[in-house]
């Protein structure tokens, strides 16, 4: 049971990482990653709304009618979201207005209701809540290195603190303003999947195809 | 442990199991929503409340004066203001009266008429805030709302003038969806200096204030009036001035700057 619950927690981090190995969630990965403070506030949204969805989802998973399965987990997510969403206007006010309808769209996440139906369905509530976590872990991880890669060489900070003073401000940086855009995060995204499939060969998917080569002989 | 191959049996699904589970999985996550919108309402009114008025104490550039927040505020006067008069409204309550929400209120707004409406809003509403800043009771900031479509968004902007109603102190814009790196710079601090020391309107009573593509010549007659584009965000720029020309215009607040021009405070 423990090496079990060591498992839904700490395997999506690298092994079974969402964004890199399930390629899940990478929308809000483009979106709200241009500097580190917003991401924060993201990850730990999308780590409270997946561990409760799946504990929730996993505590009535027996008396669930199959036929209304997926829209009763799609309430349980958009309840805890907007939850969610109003907790950080009240508290954390400034962020919420940076991230703006990003935290809504938790709810169309793939990652949340790709755990509440894959994991939390047939599993008990304690190691759903782990899985939770720890793919709210796994999502948080690259979201932390893209949007510190984004913010210090498109902005030259780090949390709003300079690192690379920029020309603008007298220093000697010259920021890149394509770190700023949206496409940057696909360029490092990838970048990351790259490196984690060098290092876990064994991440890298088969090719569900092969060209067949024909020689000529083989026609004739 | 995970579960076996779940059971399909006849009782979960069931036309009454199917429709109890919905009614009580929507009752229950009906009222977490409810109560948390409820409990964390004034909290959130608090903070869009405080946002404004941070906004408003920065544009008027107080913020560097070293002084408490809460104490700069004691400064600020809220007043409505009847566009097409350009008199003050006295039976309001200045500070729960919103332009930007009464705008959608057709007993409190009109239609802008096409030809006029620069700025891509639509309506206004019939009366406009401003923000009077006065230090030991001497008016030393006028701070006007303005806003109008950018490229992507509508951009919501404050405006801060001397008492002369002519010389900017500065601007800022609050709130738009514009470029990342390109459009947002209207935001930032640079950008936002390069206003401070502009004239709205010449010698003729014209108005002039206008964001130009590229720099503007500092040999130029029309400097004291342009302002230098941002390159990259010509059309945010143009969303800009077009904001500007419609707000500080007759249509809308320049009756009211008129007013202050012709008789200033305490004259």
């Amino acid at each position: 049971m423990r090496s079990e619950m060591k498992r839904a927690l700490l395997n999506p981090i690298v092994d079974d990482n969402p964004i890199t190995l399930q390629i899940l969630g990478v929308c809000s990965a483009l979106a709200v990653t241009t500097s580190l403070l917003p991401s924060l506030y993201m990850c730990l949204a999308l780590t409270t709304v997946a561990a409760l969805a799946n504990a929730s989802v996993s505590a009535i998973r027996h008396y669930l009618p199959s036929s209304i399965r997926i829209i009763v987990q799609m309430t349980i997510i958009a309840s805890l979201v907007i939850v969610v969403d109003q907790t950080l206007k009240a508290f954390a006010f400034e962020t919420s207005r940076e991230l703006s309808v990003f935290v809504g769209l938790i709810i169309t996440n793939c990652i949340v209701l790709g755990r509440t139906e894959g994991f939390a369905m047939s599993n008990p509530v304690g190691l759903s809540f782990l899985d939770g976590i720890g793919n709210g872990l796994g999502y948080s991880l690259i979201l932390i290195i893209v949007a510190s890669a984004r913010e210090l060489l498109g902005a030259g900070t780090l949390m709003g603190i300079t690192v690379l003073p920029t020309t603008a401000d007298g220093g000697w940086y010259n920021p890149n303003g394509m770190m700023m855009l949206p496409p940057s995060a696909f360029f490092i995204i990838g970048l990351i999947i790259w490196a984690v499939r060098s290092w876990r060969v064994e991440q890298v998917e088969k090719p569900e195809f092969q060209i067949h080569e024909v020689h000529r002989t083989e026609v004739l | 442990m995970p579960d076996a191959e779940p059971k399909i049996t006849s009782e979960r699904d069931t036309i009454r199991r199917t429709l109890l589970v919905a009614f009580l999985v929507s009752l229950l996550c009906s009222s977490l929503v409810a109560s948390a919108a409820v409990l964390l309402k004034p909290r959130q009114e608090a903070n869009e409340a405080r946002h404004m008025r941070r906004n408003i104490v920065d544009v008027a550039g107080l913020l560097e004066s070293g002084q408490e927040f809460e104490e700069l505020l004691g400064h600020i006067e809220t007043r409505v203001v009847d566009l097409q008069t350009g008199s003050y409204v006295d039976h309001v309550d200045e500070l729960r009266f919103d332009p930007v929400k009464a705008a959608r209120d057709p007993a409190l707004s009109l239609a802008i008429p096409e030809e006029l409406d620069a700025a891509g809003i639509g309506r206004r509403s019939k009366w406009g805030s401003v923000y009077l800043v006065r230090k030991g009771g001497v008016l030393e900031t006028i701070v006007l709302p303005v806003r109008g479509r950018g490229l992507w968004s509508m951009i919501y902007g404050l405006l801060a003038v001397e008492p002369d109603a002519n010389t900017i102190v500065g601007i800022t814009f609050y709130e738009h969806g514009e470029t990342p790196g390109l459009g947002d710079q209207i935001s930032k601090r640079p950008w936002r200096d390069s206003w401070s020391g502009k004239q709205l309107f010449d010698e003729s009573n014209d108005l002039k204030i206008e964001v130009v593509k590229g720099r503007v010549p500092p040999d130029s007659p029309l400097a004291p009036y342009h302002v230098d584009g941002i390159s990259g965000a010509t059309l945010t720029g143009r969303g800009v001035t077009s904001a500007l020309q419609y707000w500080l215009g007759d249509h809308g607040y320049g009756p009211y700057l008129q007013r202050i021009r012709s008789q200033p405070e305490g004259s």
